[in-house]
């Protein structure tokens, strides 16, 4: 086993094991973990595909983003576990059959007599300053320009999506506004009233 | 790499819609709600310039175009279907206004997906590259889950948009692993090579048809044919009617052109397979749509269960895998969509504020308040019936004549017999509204436009009923 | 002697040797990083001292040298208190989640001509990526300690890192455009030609916007509400004590030294001298002193910022990030490529 092989396997396994623990952790938040922990690994083995560019873009974009977001909201709700878990074992054995479906037919199809070694050769090795940033750059930018673009707007339409459903204006609520409480004058809160002296009583 | 290489004349609807999408997007921040109106006649007026662009390429260059680097295809095929998408949306904008101005909420958001959802529409019809193709579903879909919930004080609506949020996710799914697969024993994502590539492999590959599988299940969610239909009646039913309106019509055009482009044009040499499992897809959907249709009391719902029994029929059509059987389905979609615009229009007709007219009883006696819109849910009926006179007569006629011509009378006969179960529930609206006496005497009070569209729509339905041909000529020469 | 040791070392499998080898650069590297954190905190309480006319820490050792030593010492000693009804494992792991990434980025920096751990790439999107898996630690810390104060100082720190972060991005995004490649010995090389050649004159936008975006990054003043010791006690770590507190402590400095380099880097030519015509003249060359010249620079303007201005209101950051900072760097980004297509400043053949 060389070493790469020896990296390989490390980040597979951890990336398995953090992947299980996903869907088995009882806390949300150790869910959330282990899925930042799946990312780390699955960044690394793309890393040993000499996929530079994707794996720090993995880390960059899902854990130093996306699950930054998603811890802050699995941290401020407060999701009842148990409650969740009712009727889990109602659909187990459902669930159970069709996951043995999908991992025979995958065992089936993905495995290497369809796709091994003999029926794709194994891709040349790229000399350590070759940058595939720039390669996907050169692609992304000229060949899939058209799909590059229809991405694009997907993403705009997701942020309108976004807002439109989340953003209300709540005209009850009270709320300050600094510049107003800057821009005050004395003339807008002191009334002067000038008054008679009080006549001493006779 | 030249800019002239990647041909882009062809695509100017597609990038006139963008621009002036995110000009109504951008405009309509700087409106308050009185002037909202203006967002909306930008919109019609965006998606009128459309058409007028989509007719003038479409006849000034009607040959097949690639562009973008095989990722755009420009076609007669994709011409017709675009026009029809940009003409139905327009017509649904139409019916939408005083609708959602009732229920306060007409907002800009709604005219802004809804034209970034014809834009994904168009990207679909376009595809000659999976990627495109899935992303141009993608970009209808997110607009839609949007459109659905709009109405974020009505629980139903946000319920439907949860249920079809997460299906139309699993379908998605299918579709890429479905395309995952296909991409890795052809090495092509581009539609052409595929197709040339699996005529050289042929039919026995079993990792092409485990592909072939995963994506036509996910063909059938996008569509609603049965068993992946579950969607389809909450979803009409919880969202707002003018959503309704818009899901049930042009995307049905989109899903079309994209089993089109995905099983005709690039699995065609793995016909052989795709037609057995459509011949299911269809049966079921004709007898489980029709059946349960019987039992609706909500006019949504049954609307929704017709819409998969009309799925089967257009199925039926593309599973002849031929030129007749394609120019049928086409023309089935195109009318269909017409018919369902015009059907759900209806409700939005009768709907006012604080009253959703989505139940049977809503359209009782409606012959007595309004002899004309009576005459009009008449013809609609009729049509998704099969009429004669009327033009869903004929689309059902080319689909069965199709099917029989390739030697499949039994299906042609299952199809018959389903339809004729279907007639029950389309008349028994039909008696509804002429032989009982009105619930609700409130006379029918809507703006000029959508009653003008209205009348024009269910009066296209009899025109196409009787003179089908040039409407039919159309769909035949696109494919010949 | 030196026969064996030769020998000994060439009887070593090869990996043995790739990792000791590494080994011994990342001490290299380590070592005199944690002494100056240890010092940039003397300094910092010294330099404030006399911004605000006191003397600072002056008891242990000559003028209080010895004093960052003795404050280890005390930290080193002290009793680590997990406090109950906590997540033991993950109250342990934040000060480390908070540490790592900050070292980690240094793997990638040039400290003089290819002097560097690793020459990668994509170095620059590296360190973005490293430096934005810092919030971690804050965040997780704030979760496990199963405290209020330490909650709300998580959920500020969260949403203020991410709102800065992209801003930070899109200014590295310029750097990017005007070096045209993520390495960043390439970056400096780009750089060459003097104190005008670098690229803080056609980025000036973006060496505000990301040196400013980087103290808040690192929730220093004034942009510490994280911390907020007047209103909720000291923040994320109000549970930690001991070590833990101190892991915590070095990783702030640790990562203000870590923007100053970077903002060195990345606008000021790094090792570059500044009198490129006087290259001949001893000192006034291009050299490592540079580098360490520059960074002290950009920590003292750490330490001047806090002494100076008064901590932001929370809302008032998320405004200045999010309304102020993108749309600035968006439109210089554009600027620069109009800039680039008529051939100005860094892009002149």
């Amino acid at each position: 086993m060389s070493f790469t092989e020896g990296v390989f396997y490390a980040f597979s396994a951890i990336m398995i094991m953090a992947a299980l623990g996903v869907i088995t952790a009882r806390n949300p938040v150790h869910s959330a973990l282990s899925l930042v922990l799946t990312f780390f690994a699955t960044s690394a083995i793309w890393m040993l595909l000499e996929a530079e560019f994707l794996a720090i873009t993995l880390v960059l974009v899902y854990v130093g983003a996306v699950m930054v977001l998603f811890l802050f909201v699995v941290m401020m709700l407060d999701i009842n576990i148990t409650r969740m878990r009712e009727g889990f074992m109602r659909y187990v054995p459902f669930g159970i059959v069709i996951a043995l479906i999908l991992v025979v037919q995958m065992v089936m199809i993905v495995g290497p007599e369809n796709f091994g070694l003999e029926q794709f050769a194994e891709p040349a090795r790229h000399v350590a300053d070759h940058s595939n940033t720039k390669e996907l750059g050169r692609v992304l930018y000229t060949d899939y320009v058209y799909p590059f673009e229809i991405a694009a707007v997907i993403l705009l339409v997701a942020i309108v999506a976004a807002i439109s459903l989340t953003m209300r204006r709540r005209p009850e609520t009270k709320y300050q506004t600094p510049g107003k409480q800057v821009m005050v004058k004395k003339e807008d809160r002191l009334r002067v009233v000038s008054m008679k002296a009080e006549e001493k009583e006779k | 790499m030249t800019l002239e290489l990647l041909n882009y004349a062809v695509a100017w609807p597609e990038i006139f819609l963008l621009t002036m999408a995110c000009v109504v997007l951008v405009a309509d921040v700087y409106l308050d709600d009185e002037n909202r109106n203006a967002t909306y006649l930008l919109s019609q007026l965006t998606l009128l310039v459309t058409l007028v662009l989509i007719a003038v390429k479409a006849t000034s260059a009607s040959e097949t175009v690639i562009a973008f680097n095989g990722t755009f295809v420009s076609d007669a095929l994709g011409d017709v279907l675009k026009f029809f998408i940009v003409l139905i949306i327009a017509i649904v904008f139409v019916y939408s206004r005083d609708y959602l101005k009732d229920r306060n909420i007409f907002k800009g958001e709604f005219y802004v997906l809804g034209l970034f959802g014809v834009l994904g529409m168009m990207v679909m019809v376009s595809a000659n590259h999976f990627l495109s193709l899935y992303l141009g579903l993608e970009l209808l879909s997110l607009s839609l889950y949007a459109m659905v919930a709009f109405d974020r004080d009505n629980p139903n609506a946000s319920e439907a948009a949860m249920k079809y949020f997460v299906l139309g996710a699993i379908a998605s799914g299918m579709l890429l692993y479905g395309m995952s697969m296909i991409y890795g024993m052809t090495g092509s994502l581009n539609i052409a090579e595929v197709a040339t590539a699996i005529n050289q492999m042929g039919d026995t590959n079993i990792v092409l048809i485990f592909g072939l599988v995963f994506m036509v299940i996910g063909l059938a969610f996008k569509l609603g044919a049965v068993p992946f239909h579950m969607w389809i009646p909450d979803v009409y039913h919880g969202a707002p009617t003018t959503v309704t309106s818009y899901i049930a019509s042009a995307p049905k055009i989109a899903g079309f052109a994209m089993v089109m482009r995905l099983l005709a044009e690039g699995m065609g040499g793995l016909q052989a397979d795709w037609q057995g499992m459509l011949v299911i897809l269809a049966v079921l959907s004709m007898a489980i749509g029709n059946v349960i249709a019987i039992a609706q009391t909500n006019l949504k719902r049954m609307l929704a269960y017709s819409t998969i029994s009309h799925v089967g029929f257009i199925l039926l059509g593309i599973l002849a895998a031929n030129n007749d059987g394609y120019s049928a389905a086409m023309f089935y979609t195109l009318t269909y969509a017409l018919m369902s615009v015009g059907g759900f229009g209806m409700i939005i007709l009768l709907a006012r504020a604080g009253l959703e007219a989505e139940n049977l009883d809503d359209f009782k006696g409606l012959n007595q308040r309004s002899p004309w819109y009576a005459f009009m849910m008449l013809i609609l009926m009729f049509s998704m019936a099969g009429v004669p006179p009327t033009v869903g007569f004929w689309a059902k006629l080319a689909v069965l004549k199709a099917v029989i011509d390739i030697d499949m009378l039994w299906l042609a006969l299952v199809a018959v017999f389903f339809s004729i179960i279907g007639v029950y529930y389309y008349l028994r609206v039909v008696k509804l509204m002429y032989f009982d006496d009105p619930v609700d005497e409130t006379p029918i009070e809507k703006s000029r436009d959508m009653q003008i569209a209205l009348s024009a729509n269910g009066l296209a339905i009899l025109v196409l009923g009787l003179y089908p041909a040039a409407l039919m000529s159309l769909c035949v020469s696109v494919f010949s | 002697m030196i026969d064996l040791a030769i020998s000994f070392w060439e009887w070593l499998p090869q990996w043995i040797q790739i990792l000791a080898e590494n080994i011994l650069y990342i001490v290299i590297i380590m070592v005199p990083l944690m002494l100056s954190v240890a010092y940039v905190t003397y300094a910092e309480r010294k330099i404030i001292g006399y911004m605000q006319v006191r003397i600072g820490p002056n008891r242990v050792g000559p003028r209080g040298w010895l004093q960052p030593i003795a404050d280890a010492v005390k930290l080193m000693f002290k009793e680590i208190i997990i406090p109950t009804s906590s997540n033991r494992y993950l109250f342990l792991l934040a000060p480390m989640l908070t540490m790592a990434p900050a070292l980690a980025a240094w793997a990638v920096i040039p400290f003089a001509d290819g002097v560097q751990l690793a020459d990668v790439n994509a170095g620059l999107l590296y360190i973005i990526a490293m430096t934005s898996m810092g919030v971690y630690g804050v965040i997780i810390a704030g979760w496990a300690s199963n405290s209020k104060y330490a909650m709300m100082g998580a959920l500020r720190s969260a949403a203020q890192v991410v709102a800065y972060e992209i801003a930070m991005g899109f200014a590295l995004v310029g750097v990017l455009m005007a070096g045209g490649s993520l390495n960043l010995g390439d970056i400096i090389d780009k750089q060459a030609g003097g104190f005008f050649n670098w690229f803080w004159l056609p980025l000036l936008p973006l060496v505000a916007v990301y040196f400013i975006s980087g103290v808040a990054e690192t929730n220093r003043a004034p942009f510490d509400v994280a911390e907020g010791e007047s209103e909720i006690v000291a923040g994320f770590h109000v549970d930690y004590s001991g070590m833990a507190f101190a892991v915590f402590f070095l990783a702030e400095y640790a990562n203000i030294i870590m923007i100053a380099a970077l903002t060195s880097l990345l606008f000021f030519g790094g090792w570059m001298s500044p009198f490129a015509s006087w290259a001949d003249v001893p000192l006034l060359g291009d050299g490592f002193h540079w580098f360490l010249l520059k960074t002290m620079f950009f920590i003292y303007m750490f330490l001047w910022i806090r002494a100076t201005y008064p901590r932001y209101r929370y809302d008032q950051i998320m405004r200045l990030g999010w309304k102020v900072f993108i749309p600035v760097t968006i439109v210089w980004i554009f600027v620069e490529a109009v800039m680039a297509v008529m051939q100005i400043g860094p892009w002149a053949v």
